[in-house]
């Protein structure tokens, strides 16, 4: 048994400490906003925060992150008024949507590092993230409009 | 989880209402005409159900692929029934006839033919339940129904200013036994639309920014085993022998079960799952495709264009005799082009839950063809189709691949032979190795101009691996003379001045996995075409757009030309390392209507390195009518990002018949760093709206390959244009 703090709450795990954070999240903890897209950080759907810093869940081991706080798209402040949601939604970005809970993780990251990023730190920031749809441009007008910028 | 619509709506089985807490409606409509010429008309049922509360639910009859479907069928059936858009539920429907779409008579998403597919019947459904609202009203009030109208969710007799809500009619209407007729001109006049064309936010947007939203790699039911499989490294082999018995005595791994064309591995946790997969170890039968090798085989291809003699060769469009006009062409200009396979990479691997129980079939998936779920899981399990209920997941992506449904016929045998509900979720590495591609192609295009240049004769050969006979089976190819009309699409130039025109396929069986690719045939066909038209304007000296308008004879596509010109401030020379291109294409079927695209690209070119970059892309896009202009500008900007990445990098290569490629590590996709600025132009050109969802994607690798020409006057005839690619044409 490992114990995991998840967005606030400290849960109990029945999986070995190498289980990747992505599979104790999604199918232990039917946390299932985070998304798996390759399992080899080459993706970033799995985007989550541990104490605050975007990860990529599916190469993380749960024995990495006994002890600390991970937050998920479930565990972002403000729910749907968080301003990077409702920025999300104003530019109506998601197409199939099956990569933004991990594009706005990241961004997120990045938001809190730098408040007013430029473009070049956006698309420097968010370049291991895949939208295969192609809706980059809405995701990155979406984070400008979040960092106040448009 | 969106609720099932029928269950919601209190609606039965055959489409009677039930209950008396509002009122449902269901149709049996008549799409006019019979556009595909397949027998019966078609029919459809649309179902609208209003609460006396004003909630007007209304059921998405299509699967969502990210395309914003489900967003603009509702939005089209709200708009005739004058709907207040906000008291609008959106509800996937439930598989069933009811919600055929009229043309291909099933669920069924593809072509991006979806809201062209449904527009008039479900018009017709939104206008006669509006119809019904306004006889009610009329009784009540007893007034002539002539002298009412309806404003957003409400009746309104102006005479007597009085007005009942569509909820308090509900409330005391009664279904006519006969529902009123709806002709096409008592549809509304586009000029009254208050919702088409206006920029209504999609509903699924929140859910799809906050995590809420379930897609079938999400689902999770009480006793469900964890699957995942490796398929045949070949298309057609089967495995001879496993180490299953060794892997089942892990704790934790239940079974594994070997299937036609591959090997399950069943547990409890999907992380033993995946643990004991990576230990799978399969001896695999040879299979006609075991020799496949796509760096010969693309030399091959390119022997067969240019000397079929041998082949099978089918013609897939002609329009009068080419041959004879290439024979007695002052001039004859040939041009040679080829493309590599390419895969989907939808963002959620194929994934399928299946239960399959003493009652039946229930299964959760993303598919772009639920009614052909439906049968093909009652099949695998051995039940009707009566016993088995899809649930319809949004997609994670499926631009194709999604239309193709093994996944789903091994996750109700993987249950069946279990005993338990089985969620079957492919790993990245093994759908890329299962990758269903795009085929490779290689073209020879010869145009015979006369004395004064005009383009007599145009011949366009295409050698490629069959697709239709992987999507549909070969009695479909039969049935169309053996026209591939997947690799065949828009192989014509219907726009352009051209006197006579023959496109052949040249049949080439690697014996590997094909599919519909966003876009079909339009990709690999309008490179080569558009690039040639490109070779043509240079050779003649002149500007590419001048060219294109003195050829173009339709006057839609004229426009957009010359929309796309103004956007890019054309004439544009090339300065430095900067060059500019243009180039067109078309999506839809002839019969239906299809939209046009065109685009110009800015391209700055490093040399040294082979490294191409595209700075702007400038789109003008004639879609009909536009119904949600911002959703098409950024479903035709997904497209472009789609053909660029397609343009710049992606390529699977075959040795041994297998995929080499592993994860998205090595097949590589557009990232964002490489996002040109992107503008689009919507033009709308008509009362029907037309195909959106892959318009676009053809233009942009020969729009590139235009402006290196323009720059360096060497032509990139090979798609993806990698670096070494580019610096061997450059050298
Ligand atoms: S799933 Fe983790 S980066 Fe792709
Ligand atoms: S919205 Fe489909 S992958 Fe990003």
């Amino acid at each position: 048994m490992a114990s995991l703090n998840v967005n606030g709450q400290v849960r109990q795990i029945d999986a070995s400490p190498d289980t990747p954070l992505l599979w104790v999240l999604r199918e232990h903890l039917k946390l299932t906003g985070t998304k798996y897209g390759c399992g080899v950080a080459a993706c970033g759907a799995c985007t989550v925060h541990l104490d605050g810093e975007p990860i990529r869940a599916c190469i993380t081991p749960l024995s990495q992150v006994e002890g600390k706080r991970v937050t998920t798209i479930e565990g972002l402040p403000g729910g749907e008024n968080n301003r990077l949601v409702q920025a999300w939604i104003a530019e109506q970005a998601p197409q199939c949507g099956y990569c933004q809970s991990g594009q706005i993780m990241q961004a997120a990251g990045l938001l809190a590092k730098t408040p007013k990023p430029s473009r070049e730190q956006i698309v420097a920031h968010m370049d291991g993230n895949i939208c295969r749809c192609g809706s980059y441009a809405q995701i990155v007008a979406a984070v400008e409009r979040a960092a106040g910028g448009r | 989880m969106t609720k099932n619509a029928t269950q919601a709506a209190g609606i039965g089985r055959r489409g009677f209402l039930k209950g008396s807490a509002g009122l449902a409606f269901a149709f049996a409509l008549v799409e006019a005409g019979d556009v595909m010429g397949q027998g019966a008309p078609a029919r459809l049922n649309a179902y609208i159900s209003i609460g006396t509360d004003g909630t007007i639910r209304i059921a998405a009859p299509a699967p969502e692929m990210g395309q914003a479907t489900n967003t603009a069928l509702p939005l089209i059936i709200a708009e005739e029934l004058d709907a207040d858009w906000s008291k609008v539920v959106v509800e996937t429907a439930a598989v069933a006839a009811a919600y055929d779409h009229p043309i291909f008579r099933a669920q069924f998403v593809v072509g991006s033919l979806t809201t062209r597919g449904y527009w008039m019947a479900i018009r017709t459904a939104g206008a006669q339940a509006r119809r019904v609202l306004i006889d009610a009203a009329a009784q009540r009030w007893n007034v002539p129904a002539g002298e009412l109208s309806t404003e957003p969710s409400a009746v309104v007799h102006k005479a007597s200013n009085r007005r009942l809500g569509y909820g308090e009619i509900a409330s005391f209407a009664q279904m006519p036994a006969q529902l009123p007729e709806i002709r096409p001109d008592m549809l509304k006049k586009p000029a009254n639309f208050r919702l088409i064309g206006r920029d209504v936010r999609r509903w699924d947007v929140p859910a799809k920014s906050t995590g809420k939203a379930v897609y079938a790699i999400d689902v999770q039911v009480p006793g469900m085993l964890y699957a995942t499989l490796a398929r045949s490294p070949v298309m057609g082999s089967t495995p001879r022998g496993h180490n299953g018995a060794e892997l089942t005595r892990r704790p934790g791994i239940v079974a594994v079960v070997p299937l036609a064309q591959g090997v399950a591995v069943v547990g409890d946790k999907i992380e033993t799952v995946l643990a004991a997969r990576a230990d799978l170890k399969v001896d695999w039968s040879p299979a006609p495709g075991s020799n496949f090798d796509s760096d010969r085989g693309r030399k091959m291809y390119l022997a067969h264009v240019r000397d079929p003699a041998g082949q099978k060769v089918v013609v897939g469009r002609r329009t009068g005799d080419a041959n004879a006009a290439l024979q007695s062409a002052a001039r004859v200009v040939s041009g040679e082009f080829t493309t590599d396979y390419v895969y989907h990479a939808q963002m959620e691997p194929l994934t399928c839950v299946a239960s399959v129980t003493a009652d039946g079939v229930e299964v959760w998936t993303g598919t772009q063809w639920p009614s052909r779920a439906r049968d093909d899981a009652a099949k695998a399990a051995g039940v009707p189709p009566e016993k088995v209920k899809v649930n319809m997941m949004p997609m994670g992506g499926g631009f194709g691949r999604r239309a193709q449904l093994e996944y789903v016929v091994e996750a109700v045998e993987v249950s069946k032979a279990v005993g338990k509900p089985v969620k079957l979720m492919s790993t990245r590495e093994d759908d890329v190795a299962n990758a269903h591609c795009r085929p490779m192609t290689a073209h020879k295009i010869d145009v015979g101009l006369d004395a004064g240049g005009k383009i007599a004769g145009w011949r366009h050969r295409i050698a490629a691996d069959l697709v239709v006979t992987q999507v549909y089976g070969q009695p479909r190819l039969d049935a169309q003379n053996g026209v591939d009309h997947i690799v065949m699409a828009h192989a014509d130039v219907p726009l352009y001045d051209v006197a006579s025109h023959l496109a052949e396929h040249v049949y080439e069986a690697p014996g590997v996995r094909s599919a519909a690719w966003r876009g079909i045939g339009a990709g690999p066909n309008a490179f080569a075409i558009e690039s040639m038209i490109d070779e043509l304007a240079a050779r003649a000296g002149e500007d590419p757009v001048a060219y294109r308008m003195k050829l173009l004879k339709d006057r839609r596509a004229r426009t957009a030309v010359e929309v796309a010109a103004d956007m890019a401030g054309w004439p544009k020379a090339s300065r430095g390392e900067t060059g500019f291109g243009i180039a067109m294409s078309r999506l839809g079927v002839p019969q239906l209507g299809e939209s046009i695209a065109v685009t110009i690209v800015e391209v700055a070119l490093d040399r040294a390195r082979g490294n191409i970059a595209v700075r702007n892309m400038w789109c003008a896009a004639d879609v009909g009518l536009p119904i949600q202009p911002r959703n098409i500008r950024h479903q035709v900007e997904g497209s472009l990002v789609w053909g660029l990445s397609a343009a710049l990098s992606e390529r699977i290569t075959f040795k041994n018949g297998a995929v080499q490629q592993q994860n998205l590590s090595d097949y590589e996709v557009l990232r964002v760093s490489r996002l040109p600025k992107t503008e689009i132009n919507i033009i709308r050109s008509g009362e029907i709206p037309l195909p959106v969802g892959e318009l676009g994607l053809g233009t942009v690798a020969p729009a590139i390959s235009n402006a290196v020409r323009a720059l360096t006057g060497k032509r990139l005839a090979a798609l993806p244009f990698t670096p070494d690619r580019v610096r061997a044409t450059l050298a």
